[in-house]
């Protein structure tokens, strides 16, 4: 049916006065109401805006990139403008930060809530894969809130620690003292390896170590004792661990401890100087001081 | 007999909506305006100059006695201050300010609506703004269905730029209630940088103002609110509501009919049809149809009808605050009768003591000294090199004082447990000393350690206890010890 036969068909609903669409459904009709000034309007509008949209902010797709909008706006300027302004907010309590002598961080309340927050972001951002949320470690990455410290648990020994990094040889001040693997590299026999655990273990007071050979201990004092100590107390210059205490970085059964012997090496962590600023390497240094091993 | 009997014959096709058509109402003077006049320039002057109002707290203090301290987190109203955490005073306000409405409504129909709620205040406060500019009823619809004129273009622009204003200054008040007043005005008025979010609101606020109260006004009660709807459903026929008595009234007559029939001594009708009732009425009702939604009573129509019934020296109230009862009871010759105390608004009044009684009670009562404590997740439990165990906890210390506090915190329980807490060294008598600011809230990390560890590793229950040195004030937590 065309246009005009339906408008030659137009009849007015003799009840509301409004034209009927012509449609009908078993004797009911449609009427054909006008839409409701407010909504014409509203949709005007819309149409309105959205041109006005296209154009002043970045609208159309184009070869390479889009249209660039009147206003200039970019989300990447605007990531900015709110980190610059967010930076603005913190600026005055960060300045204080840098100015206070690190050991006085943690006597002011202010500056060690302040401290131990940015601390806990940086260190959620950038430790967190290695050392765990919580700063509880794993094998092989140490749990920072013992007093456990390969490297030092003072704030100076935390601070240089976390500037250049350990075994990080991108930095030439990082932490460094490998261990020889002494049985890969053929210095001691695996019986050899074998009594030497069985002498650590049985120093560490591990409650299912063996009765050790004496030739343990003349092992232990050739190979160990330079670097871990006769004691075997460790010696934190080199990041030798304390042996004889409750800790292992690597666990504490026998094939642990020969598997060390055997490999040698050490843990590697990345120098962040550089990578960080210095306010927030302090706040890192307080935040893991503050976790309840700090010395 | 139901109200839509009283209804007009309307043909036999009532359309479902009815169409729009401008209200114009007429000015109108008496006892239930003036009680109007009175309300609405109470209402507007709490709201206008609240923000102004000070309220001495302390030091360091707000001064301003109603403040939304968004930034702060914190509300004041004169001397009571409340914490985020303790927003269920402001459940308990919404709840008692629901059941007073419903109380309201029990006793007298939608007083709310007629005397005190923002949208007819504002309303009455456009509508004068109207009548000053633009005369009353008459002289409006004339100039609206005229030709427009010099003069009528005048008006008009006069009339939306005061409006505008009006709205403005609405919109400028509600922004004060969130900072310091005369520092906002002051800020405002100076363009000082960062107040930039005030004018947005103060954009937004203008803007519904002046929709809602020039523009819309009646509109908003008949097509957006939803107390009309609630109302219907809440009122019984104890509850007094502006009422036409038709059992008076009708049959409607003209003055010299109805005298005629008095003096023949049958009964004649006291409405005499002059439609002064629908004249005056802000929303466009006819009271005479009996009970609608449509009607706010605002009891303006029955200002009205007493100024005609003075005149032609018949009673007042033919309009009035009536009872559907007492509409019955008399057309049945029964004498009125009313029951303000009902189950319902006793059952309202009870509740509302009762919850007011018990946020009073508890708002005396509150401690202003908080004490959170949140052990370690991760890790639950360190092993020292030694073998001992630790576990490490968070505590917030909360001071609602507006004073700086010290406390000595003691931890009782674990076995002994070592106590350490970061950043605050025990002092000479060997306490863990703790200060915290004037209304604030202070963090600090506590560290136990237990020697060795137990056979029987079930968590072991702690106390931490926070007292004031000095007035010995004390507040207690608990948690547990855990081992690995
Ligand atoms: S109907 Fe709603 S908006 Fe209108 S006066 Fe009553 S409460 Fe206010
Ligand atoms: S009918 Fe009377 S009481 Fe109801 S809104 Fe109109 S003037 Fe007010």
């Amino acid at each position: 049916m065309s246009i005009d036969q339906q408008v030659n068909k137009v009849r007015i609903d003799p009840l509301s006065g409004v034209p009927t669409t012509g449609h009908e459904w078993d004797g009911i009709e449609e009427l054909n109401t006008p839409l409701p000034r407010w909504w014409v309007w509203t949709f005007a509008a819309t149409v309105v805006w959205s041109i006005a949209y296209c154009i002043v902010y970045p609208a159309w797709p184009l070869l390479h990139g889009a249209t660039e909008g009147l206003l200039g706006w970019h989300s990447r300027t605007a990531v900015v403008q709110d980190i610059a302004a967010l930076q603005e907010t913190r600026a005055p309590i960060l300045e204080k930060i840098k100015n206070a002598p690190i050991d006085t961080i943690e006597k002011n309340p202010e500056l060690l809530l302040a401290a131990r927050t940015v601390g806990r972001v940086a260190f959620l951002n950038n430790c967190a894969a290695c050392h765990g949320a919580g700063a509880q470690g794993a094998k092989g990455y140490p749990n920072l809130n013992d007093d456990d410290w390969l490297w030092g648990g003072k704030l100076s020994d935390i601070r240089t620690t976390i500037e250049h990094g350990v075994r990080w040889d991108a930095d030439k001040d990082t932490r460094s003292g490998t261990m020889p693997a002494f049985g890969r590299d053929g210095l001691l026999t695996p019986q050899q390896v074998s009594e030497v655990a069985d002498w650590v273990r049985t120093m560490a007071d591990l409650p299912d170590a063996l009765a050790p050979e004496p030739a343990g201990e003349k092992l232990y004092n050739d190979n160990c004792a330079v670097c871990h100590g006769a004691d075997g107390k460790g010696n934190q210059s080199v990041g030798a661990p304390n042996l004889f205490d409750a800790i292992w970085l690597y666990g504490s059964d026998k094939g642990a401890i020969v598997n060390r012997i055997m490999q040698g090496g050490g843990g590697v962590m990345p120098a962040w100087k550089g990578r960080l600023d210095d306010t927030t390497i302090k706040a890192l240094t307080v935040y893991a001081h503050s976790l309840g091993g700090g010395q | 007999m139901s109200t839509s009997e009283l209804a007009p014959d309307s043909g036999d096709y009532e359309p479902l909506v009815a169409p729009a058509h401008k209200v114009y109402p007429k000015k109108v003077d008496g006892e239930f305006r003036r009680i109007k006049w009175g309300i609405q320039l109470f209402t507007l002057a709490i709201y206008y100059l609240l923000p102004f109002v000070r309220w001495h707290r302390g030091p360091n203090e707000p001064t301003q006695a109603v403040l939304l301290d968004l930034p702060h987190r914190r509300f004041y109203f004169f001397f009571i201050e409340i914490w985020p955490q303790e927003v269920y005073y402001i459940t308990g306000l919404l709840i008692i300010a629901a059941l007073t409405l419903f109380l309201m409504n029990a006793v007298a129909g939608r007083i709310w609506c007629g005397y005190m709620c923002p949208q007819t205040v504002w309303t009455d406060l456009f509508l004068m703004t109207e009548r000053w500019i633009e005369g009353d009823a008459r002289d409006r619809i004339r100039k609206d269905a005229g030709p427009w004129t010099w003069r009528k273009i005048r008006e008009k622009l006069t009339k939306h730029f005061i409006w505008l204003l009006i709205a403005w200054w609405t919109g400028g008040a509600w922004v004060l209630y969130f900072a310091d007043a005369p520092t906002l005005v002051h800020s405002l008025a100076t363009f000082a940088p960062g107040s930039g979010e005030a004018y947005i609101w103060i954009g937004i606020l203008t803007f519904t103002t002046y929709v809602f109260a020039g523009v819309m006004r009646e509109g908003v009660c008949l097509h957006m609110c939803p107390w009309p709807r609630i109302q219907a459903a809440l009122t019984d026929e104890y509850a007094l509501n502006v009422t036409y008595r038709y059992d008076r009234g009708e049959p409607r007559q003209s003055l010299k009919q109805a005298a005629a029939l008095r003096a023949k001594g049958l009964p004649a009708g006291d409405c005499v049809d002059c439609g002064q009732c629908v004249a005056v009425c802000p929303t466009g009702v006819d009271i005479r149809m009996g009970a609608s939604l449509g009607c706010i009573q605002c009891g303006l129509c029955i200002d009205a009808c007493d100024a005609i019934m003075e005149k032609i020296d018949r009673p007042p109230r033919l309009i009035g605050y009536d009872t559907e009862m007492n509409i019955k009871r008399r057309a049945c010759g029964q004498p009125a009768v009313y029951k303000p105390i009902r189950v319902r608004t006793v059952f309202y009044a009870v509740l509302i003591i009762g919850i007011g009684g018990f946020m009073i009670f508890t708002l005396a009562t509150r401690g202003n000294l908080h004490l959170n404590v949140l052990h370690d997740r991760n890790p639950l439990t360190v092993r020292l090199s030694d073998g001992d165990v630790r576990n490490a906890y968070t505590i917030r210390l909360s001071n609602m004082k507006p004073e700086t506090r010290r406390f000595a915190l003691e931890v009782t329980g674990a076995a002994g447990a070592q106590v350490e807490v970061v950043g605050a060294p025990r002092d000479a008598e060997g306490r863990i000393v703790i200060d915290v600011g004037a209304d604030q809230t202070r963090e600090a990390r506590v560290l136990l350690t237990a020697r060795g560890a137990p056979a029987d590793k079930t968590p072991a229950p702690v106390e931490f206890t926070a007292r004031e040195i000095g007035s010995g004030e004390s507040v207690t937590a608990r948690d547990a010890f855990l081992w690995p």
